[in-house]
């Protein structure tokens, strides 16, 4: 185990390689230090070896730099896209670019249920965009063995409630291919995205968000898009990510969300989460469509209580961003994480666990959670079901006043 | 709960067409109509089978009435179901079962309303035949506390004695009802499973692990799929390898059916209880059928096949219109009857409407009830640390 002087001397190291300072109060291995130092705000977790730039002027900087296309991302013109659109596009230019990949689920050939492979089949062919029965196990199956001969496997679960009789050959299969065949063999090539989240009306089997039944298994990524540019550069990272992933699409979004994304493929980093605004009091955490809560939630707490939230947008579920995460909490020394699935279990509890070990003497306040109540996803309830602003802004207020 | 008894003795009206309540007036005596009249009916097609179910039917002028009355109080209901949908008082998912009326009134009237029935999420004619009132439907759909499922589950879920629902997740509900036709043989009760599933539904590999299973153990279980030529926006040729529904349980005997003739289902149902009931083991039936409907309320039903196609379903095998005319050209009943049982029913579908916009919302604490057994009372978890409800039923 490294002892905080260490720490200290590979920050001071990293911090001489850097023109920008900023003044962040940072505590590692239970020892709170006080560091100047700069824009590269490296964090050091207490188990984590890696390295990583998590800053949040860097996240910053890079969103900006990704915005004017000069980090691995296109040059060249934007479009008005929704996030369905952005995700038909991303596709579009994996076909173009990938001779060996192929879409395939219910109904993809037609555009799918929610629009996202409209016009696909059209320009790349049946051969290469196509329906399959209705049989998810062996969508999924069939997806690993696409996978596993070297072709790109794009499969499409109609909702993510749908994907678990394709749980098996996910977990086991999928997940544990590399890890069994010592590396010989491994599906890394697959990609399964589902519909995901609640809609306002989907009752038990079209809202659930069960990213948490997947996080369990070492093997796999699971990223989850805020909106229409995340989506589409998240999911190129998915389909060019040498391992299986699973791309969950908030379906309320598809319509809703709306941005300036840009027509050539680019990628945004898997494993990183984003700062999407800075704060010094609450840090706040979630992914999908719970991200647009928490941001009214800030400008409430701000408003209203004179409150500064540090909203993150964790995008990677596995894999998580731990460094982002708790350096923040260092910063704000609150933290609320908040979903949709129910609290029991949840991957709030998993990032709630990982916190408290890792930033125990920073926190504050108990760290809270506000996520959907242990029931099945309720019809008529869903209202009340849903971790709302009020339901967040009520727990950032029990924070401050802790 | 509600009474059981209730629902049981709906169904066995709708299963004899013994209807205490049919307040028809008529302006001839009933004496001046055929009482009971013998029909062609179209020949089974048969899979691993000696003999079929026969090719003429019986029908007696109550049972046509019946089956008439069953099948137009669905259609009416799928129909208002659709307008509320339209008017957003049902929200959600919402599958409508319009066209496929004769599947679930010759089903039912071939069977006991002590034998048992699982279908998927297109469940709303089976739960009226199964006994479940206009009323109780409409108000499930609406979410409302009077509703089947307490307003609970919604269009895909619901439920009745000896109705086992209202299944979301297609090809899931197939397994139970291989279960619960093990538990016919096990209680010795004689009684049988039907296992209705959709064309889509019959390329999930758990249809096959069932049909293994029951065959293997000679359960009681007629399984049934409606083959209504699409699984959503795909049509059957585009999903499977072979249409042919009946043959592929391979190793089980298997009937094709005319599944728009009310008669044929009823006598090819009867063929395959009497066959479960003798200790054959399973038999797989297909319904031929059609829904006049998209799949669901956000599905038009017009990208994936013609205008014309439903034009030509609706026109000349619409297993309403077929009935009545057979029954009319047999001088079994008058067309002012059928007009006035039609205004019967649109009267009770209408109050059913009024029931189901009027009736209140279920109580909050509803959220939290059913979770677990009840004992003990549990508190659950929810949205922040402090805010626990209880969980008392
Ligand atoms: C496991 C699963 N996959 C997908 C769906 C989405 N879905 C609902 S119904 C349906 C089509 C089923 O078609 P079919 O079995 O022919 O029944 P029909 O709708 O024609 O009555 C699909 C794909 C689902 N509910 N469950
Ligand atoms: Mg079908």
């Amino acid at each position: 185990m490294r002892s905080s002087w260490q720490y200290s001397n590979i920050i001071q190291q990293l911090t001489t390689i850097n023109p920008y300072k900023s003044h962040i109060c940072c505590c590692l291995y239970r020892q709170k230090v006080e560091f100047n130092y700069s824009i590269c705000a490296f964090l050091f977790c207490r188990n984590t070896t890696k390295i990583q730039p998590a800053g949040s002027q860097l996240a910053r900087v890079l969103s900006i730099l990704h915005f004017f296309n000069l980090i691995g991302s296109p040059k060249g013109p934007t479009q008005k896209m929704n996030l369905f659109q952005s995700i038909t596009s991303a596709l579009d230019n994996t076909l173009a670019s990938d001779p060996t990949a192929v879409i395939f689920g219910e109904d993809v050939a037609f555009g799918g249920v929610f629009r996202c492979t409209v016009g696909l089949r059209d320009k790349y062919g049946k051969d290469r965009v196509f329906n399959t029965p209705l049989c998810e196990q062996g969508i999924v199956g069939f997806g690993i063995g696409v996978a596993v001969a070297g072709a790109t496997a794009i499969a499409e679960i109609q909702f993510a409630d749908y994907i678990f009789p394709a749980f098996d050959q996910i977990v086991n299969e999928a997940a544990k291919y590399r890890y069994r065949s010592g590396n010989l063999f491994d599906c890394g090539n697959l990609t399964i995205r589902a519909p995901w989240g609640c809609v306002g009306h989907g009752a038990l089997y079209h809202s659930q968000s069960p990213e948490a039944f997947f996080a369990h298994c070492p093997g796999l990524k699971i990223v989850i898009p805020r909106g229409p540019i995340q989506a589409k550069g998240l999911l190129l990272s998915c389909i060019a990510d040498k391992n299986p992933c699973i791309f969950f699409e908030p379906k309320i979004l598809y319509r809703a969300a709306v941005e300036q994304v840009p027509e050539e493929p680019y990628t945004i980093p898997l494993s990183q989460a984003e700062i999407l605004q800075e704060g010094s009091d609450v840090t706040l955490v979630s992914w999908g469509t719970q991200i647009h809560v928490l941001k009214e939630v800030a400008s409430m707490a701000q408003e209203k209580l004179g409150v500064s939230c540090e909203v993150i947008d964790l995008q990677t579920i596995l894999p998580w961003d731990i460094e982002t995460v708790c350096k923040s909490v260092v910063k704000t020394g609150r933290l609320l994480i908040s979903h949709e699935a129910p609290v029991t279990g949840g991957f709030a509890a998993e990032i709630s666990s990982t916190v408290q070990e890792e930033c125990f003497l920073n926190l504050e306040a108990p760290i809270s959670r506000v996520c959907g109540y242990d029931t099945p996803f309720p019809h008529i309830f869903e209202p009340f079901y849903t971790p709302d602003k009020w339901k967040c802004f009520e727990a950032i207020k029990k924070m401050i006043n802790y | 709960m509600k009474t059981m008894l209730a629902i049981i003795s709906n169904a066995l009206c709708r299963m004899t067409g013994r209807n205490a309540g049919a307040r028809v007036v008529v302006s001839r005596s009933f004496a001046d109509f055929t009482p009971q009249a013998t029909f062609d009916i179209k020949k089974c097609d048969l899979h691993r089978l000696e003999e079929g179910p026969p090719v003429k039917a019986e029908l007696t002028r109550e049972q046509g009435l019946q089956y008439y009355r069953t099948m137009q109080t669905v259609r009416r209901m799928e129909l208002k179901a659709d307008q509320l949908y339209k008017q957003k008082i049902i929200r959600g998912f919402c599958h409508l079962y319009d066209g496929q009326e004769a599947c679930a009134a010759g089903i039912e009237a071939a069977i006991n309303p002590s034998d048992h029935l699982i279908t998927a999420y297109r469940a709303h004619g089976y739960t009226y035949t199964r006994g479940v009132s206009v009323k109780e439907i409409l108000a499930e759909l609406t979410g409302r506390r009077g509703g089947v499922a307490k307003g609970k589950g919604g269009s895909m879920h619901m439920y009745a004695p000896h109705f086992y629902g209202g299944n979301g997740i297609v090809g899931a509900q197939v397994p139970l009802g291989a279960g619960i036709a093990l538990a016919c043989q096990y209680q010795g009760n004689n009684q049988v499973c039907v296992t209705l599933y959709g064309d889509g539904a019959a390329n999930q590999g758990q249809l096959f692990e069932s049909y293994n299973m029951a065959a293997l153990w000679k359960l009681p279980c007629i399984f049934i799929c409606e083959n209504n030529k699409y699984g959503m926006g795909t049509s059957v040729e585009r999903a499977a390898a072979s249409t042919d529904y009946y043959k592929r349980g391979d190793f089980i005997p298997g009937l094709r059916v005319d599944g728009m003739d009310v008669l044929c289902v009823r006598e090819a149902t009867q063929f395959a209880a009497d066959h479960c009931r003798a200790g054959k083991g399973p038999i797989i039936m297909e319904l031929q059928t059609y829904r006049y409907h998209g799949h669901s309320m956000s599905d038009p039903g017009v990208s994936y096949r013609t205008r014309e196609e439903i034009q030509e379903v609706r026109s000349k095998s619409d297993p309403i219109s077929m009935l009545k005319e057979r029954m009319l050209s047999h001088n079994m009943a008058s067309v002012e009857e059928f007009k006035e049982i039609d205004i019967e029913i649109r009267k009770q579908v209408e109050e059913a409407t009024q029931f189901a916009t009027s009736d209140p919302e279920p109580p909050l604490e509803e959220l939290c009830n059913h979770i677990f057994s009840k004992n003990p009372p549990l508190e659950v978890r929810g949205t922040s640390p402090w805010s626990k409800l209880k969980s008392v039923s």
